[in-house]
């Protein structure tokens, strides 16, 4: 029993979480607590129109209707509402940086902490960061090349000033604000995000990407992204977040919409790595995200790929509407949890178009006291004819504390669709391991191969700056977990 | 119990005759029974009946029960002893016993060939004369904890089967339960109770199949405990051919014991609304089940499979397959749960939902569950939906066989699959007639 004495070992190293640190900024915040005032206050701050302020009362009067949902497999406290600041933005918000020179080198600091090589992006790998530090977007790079092409990528508090009818037209078209408590939440009080438009026949030259990071204390995130793909175009965007440690429990509660016309794509990838708590639950992001994206167009496409590793608690659903005829959804998702970590994720493929298809690949890792469930729903409608979908989740296993289950519900009102689903839970295979062992591999490392390899189906559908990085994630997150 | 206030009308309904029924109800002398029948019309009051809120039941609506009136009172039985050889299904069994409209009907009923230690009754009968038999098995607190319909025929309880195999005892013969709805003037309701316990080491097979006479609505609320002692086996083989205005809603509960194995069938073409709900809990080492089950139906039918199988203990293992055809309007529900508890390790689950959809308005809505505490196990589930295989259809149509033939032999290659897995050799051959009934579209 060797093993586990290093375990033991392992899992008391693992207390300190390698991106726990908090850089020391003047915020500007809205008062705490949430009334119609800190909607306002969030809208005037933001110098908002007068639609969006009225649609994010809507918001707020519906919210205050609705109840917290119970339904999914996670426990945590009652989160107090009141105790939180709804809007924080960096001191230096008034004289926005022209260039990267301006940014306050503070927060490159933070950056190059993150390992986020800001300065040097335009000679990697072209891609165009769009930072978001807390609330406000700070600096954009790679704007002129991107305008040149017509496409506008900037923050969607930006996008309401230069872009208003373009926000207009799609906010809340894919997620309305009456969805969910969290949606709807959201939608009431979100402070920032990114706003995507690639014109018709566009093919973004480069990865779009954010970086997320919670920073001041007590500060959700309602972080709000919309992204549209106009006819033939194609976008690829990342995003990707760490969060400095603290004991509080954060509330991180964003809206993604997708929206695709005719022959359109977009891939849309995640690397999801909140501070998850400590070995004990204590802390951690609260995540709880609505994702969604509409194909309305003929032949458009959505993919969601992520990795999900972070959080005390996931509670995600990255959904395809397949309206288009022809139209195809994709979700590629990795989900890691150890300790008491836990997470309900999974993703709806709702098929209305004729021919419309949909694949789900979902791999679960769930290690020490964790909890996990895939929670997925492939929907036929009577008049998708010949819609084809192909589920798989796969769940790991790893030490006899940890839980996971698969919750899958599958509706079909079509004759013609076709419909596959598959689930297996098992722990890593003895012989794989003793293979690897009795090669020299040490017991931590041969899980993190093993693992690795349980997970590659997704892994390479990751965009390579992404997949280096997901696939030390994947080790680093179980470390300590191997029994 | 303090008094609660009722959920719906519908609820309040049912269960307004309790105060009048009770003293008449077979056992109503003994403490016991009557104390658990009150839990049974308390554990109604308070869930009443579910809701499309109700996880268990989001997939079927009991809103067309809820809305119909019931004759409640004791049904007048109605059927004649030539009646019978037809509604026999397979060949004749020596032992049988006959429940018409839920109450055992002596004269048609014939217990012959039991070996010693075998006892075969009513359930009105075992309650007046082994009323201990009854105490010892009956009402596991999860009849009454989460299965509303279950607790409503708790409280009224009337007839129904009790088996009981003393340790050792083998039937080498299968025992037949037969039970005819018959209809009424007004549709008749009835909660049939029944309980097979199974001893150690012991042996056997019962056929319970549920036929109606006529094609009016009545509703049978069937409720079948079954405890299975160590090292026994017991075959469960459910057929439920109700009349198309039927409804039956149905559970099975199965407590399974060291190194004992439950093998059951579920075969359902009858009822207008049907929800057979088996719940096994493979309680000791070397427990084994074996769940298939085919449904096939068409018109407005619906059909509800649901199947939670608890692995309460390490090395157990289960295996379960369902196959369902769907016709016209029809439509099909496959729920089904593995739980494996924490500690239960060594566990093999493996659980398959397969479903055909033959016209455009027919569906299905499946949900299989894995809820897994513990690490060193095997476990999966699948599921399909789709219709015949195109390929498969042309190359019977380019070999000369005609669309219609051609499409039921497809339908009965795929049903077999499941039927196949019946060990009863007796029980195959009448099923497969029944698919091919089916087939040619004749009602029965």
């Amino acid at each position: 029993m060797a093993l586990n004495a290093q375990t033991i070992e392992q899992v008391r190293d693992l207390g300190k979480y390698k991106y726990g640190f908090e850089t020391e900024i003047e915020m500007e915040t809205a008062p705490k607590g949430l009334s119609e005032d800190t909607v306002r206050f969030i809208s005037a701050k933001k110098n908002e129109p007068e639609w969006m302020l009225e649609w994010r009362l809507r918001a707020y009067r519906h919210w205050l209707t609705m109840k917290t949902p119970e339904w999914a497999h996670v426990h945590y406290p009652p989160i107090d509402f009141q105790d939180s600041y709804y809007y924080a933005a960096p001191k230096s918000d008034d004289d926005r940086p022209k260039s990267l020179d301006e940014v306050d080198p503070k927060l490159l600091e933070t950056y190059k902490k993150l390992g986020i090589p800001l300065e040097e992006q335009k000679f990697l790998a072209g891609v165009a960061v769009d930072a978001v530090f807390d609330s406000v977007s700070v600096t954009t790079t790679y704007k002129k090349q991107l305008e040149d092409q017509g496409i506008i990528f900037c923050s969607i508090s930006e996008a309401l000033q230069t872009h208003p009818e373009l926000v207009r037209q799609y906010i809340g078209s894919v997620v309305p604000y009456t969805d969910n408590f969290y949606a709807t939440l959201n939608s009431a009080v979100f402070s920032d995000g990114s706003f995507v438009y690639i014109p018709k026949g566009v093919r973004c030259p480069m990865e779009l990407s954010t970086y997320f990071r919670i920073n001041a204390r007590d500060t959700g995130q309602f972080e709000r992204t919309l992204i549209i793909a106009d006819e033939g175009s194609y976008v690829s965007y990342l995003e990707g977040c760490t969060a400095p440690q603290r004991d509080e429990n954060q509330l991180h509660a964003a809206v993604v919409e997708l929206v695709t016309h005719d022959d359109a794509e977009i891939k849309y990838s995640t690397v999801q790595n909140w501070y998850p708590g400590d070995e004990d639950g204590k802390g951690g992001i609260y995540n709880f995200v609505t994702k969604r994206g509409a194909c309305r167009g003929r032949n458009s496409k959505i993919s969601w790929t992520q990795v999900e590793t972070g959080s005390a608690i996931t509670w995600k659903y990255p959904s395809c509407i397949l309206q288009g005829d022809n139209s195809v959804g994709e979700f590629y998702s990795v989900a890691i949890t150890n300790n008491a970590q836990q997470a309900d994720t999974g993703t709806k493929m709702i098929h209305l178009g004729k021919n419309t298809s949909s694949r789900i690949i979902s791999k679960g890792i769930s290690a020490g006291k964790a909890e996990q469930t895939y929670r997925g729903l492939v929907r036929i409608g009577p008049r998708a004819t010949g819609a084809r979908n192909y589920t798989q989740c796969d769940s790991l296993l790893i030490g006899d504390k940890c839980g996971a289950h698969t919750v899958p519900y599958i509706e079909s009102r079509n004759r013609t669709a076709r419909v596959e689903h598959e689930a297996t839970t098992s722990k890593i295979s003895d012989d794989q391991l003793f293979y690897c062992r009795q090669r020299g591999i040490g017991a931590e490392d041969a899980v993190a191969l093993i693992v690795n390899g349980f997970c590659r189906d997704v892994l390479q559908h990751l965009p390579m700056e992404f997949a280096v990085e997901a696939q030390k994630l994947v080790g680093i997150s179980l470390e300590g977990s191997v029994g | 119990m303090s008094v609660q206030t009722l959920p719906d009308d519908a609820s309040r309904q049912f269960l307004a005759p309790y105060a009048e029924l009770k003293p008449a109800l077979p056992g109503a002398d003994s403490d016991w029974l009557a104390n658990l029948r009150d839990d049974g019309a308390d554990a109604f009051r308070q869930r009443g009946f579910p809701g499309s809120k109700v996880e268990d039941w989001r997939y079927t609506s009991l809103a067309p029960l809820t809305k119909s009136a019931f004759d409640w009172r004791e049904p007048e039985a109605t059927l004649d002893a030539e009646q019978l050889p037809a509604l026999v299904f397979g060949r004749e069994a020596s032992c049988r016993l006959v429940l018409v409209n839920g109450r055992l009907s002596r004269d048609l009923s014939a217990v012959a060939g039991l070996p010693d230690g075998a006892t075969l009754m009513g359930f009105a009968e075992a309650a007046d004369q082994s009323p201990d038999l009854l105490r010892e098995a009956l009402g596991g607190e999860s009849v009454l904890a989460d299965q509303p319909l279950a607790a409503l025929n708790t409280a009224f309880m009337a007839d129904g089967f009790v088996l009981h195999l003393a340790d050792g005892v083998v039937l080498e013969q299968p025992v037949e339960i037969l039970s005819v709805g018959t209809g009424g003037k007004q549709p008749p309701l009835y909660h049939p109770r029944n309980l097979i316990v199974a001893g150690a080491d012991s042996r056997a097979t019962v056929i319970e199949h549920h036929v109606g006479l006529c094609i009016g609505a009545y509703f049978a609320n069937v409720v079948t405990e079954i405890v299975a002692g160590e090292r026994s086996i017991v075959r469960h083989c459910k057929v439920q051919d109700e009349s198309r205005e039927a409804f039956h809603i149905a559970a099975t509960n199965v407590h399974v014991g060291r190194d004992a194995m439950l093998d059951s069938f579920v075969f359902a073409v009858g009822g207008h609304l049907s929800r057979n709900e088996i719940r096994v809990k493979l309680a000791a080492p070397g427990a084994h089940c074996r769940l298939h089950g085919a449904y096939l139906m068409r018109g407005t039918q619906h059909c509800d499979n649901t199947t939670i199988i608890d692995h309460a203990a390490p090395e157990t293992n289960s295996h379960e397959l369902y196959k369902g055809v769907l016709d016209d309007e029809a439509s099909g529900v496959f729920q089904g749960k593995i739980v494996v508890r924490p500690d239960s390790q060594k566990i093999d689950g493996h659980q398959m939902n397969r479903a055909l959809l033959l016209s455009d308005k027919a569906q299905i809505n499946s949900k299989p569950e894995l809820m897994i505490y513990a690490d060193d196990v095997k476990c999966s589930h699948g599921a399909t939906a789709g219709e015949l295989d195109d390929e498969a259809l042309f190359y019977l149509r380019s070999r000369g066989v005609p669309e219609a033939q051609a499409r039921r032999l497809l339908v009965e290659a795929f049903l077999n699959e499941a039927i196949d897995g019946i060990a009863l050799a007796g029980m195959r051959m009448p099923l497969e007639q029944a698919v091919a009934r089916w087939m040619s579209g004749a009602a029965r």
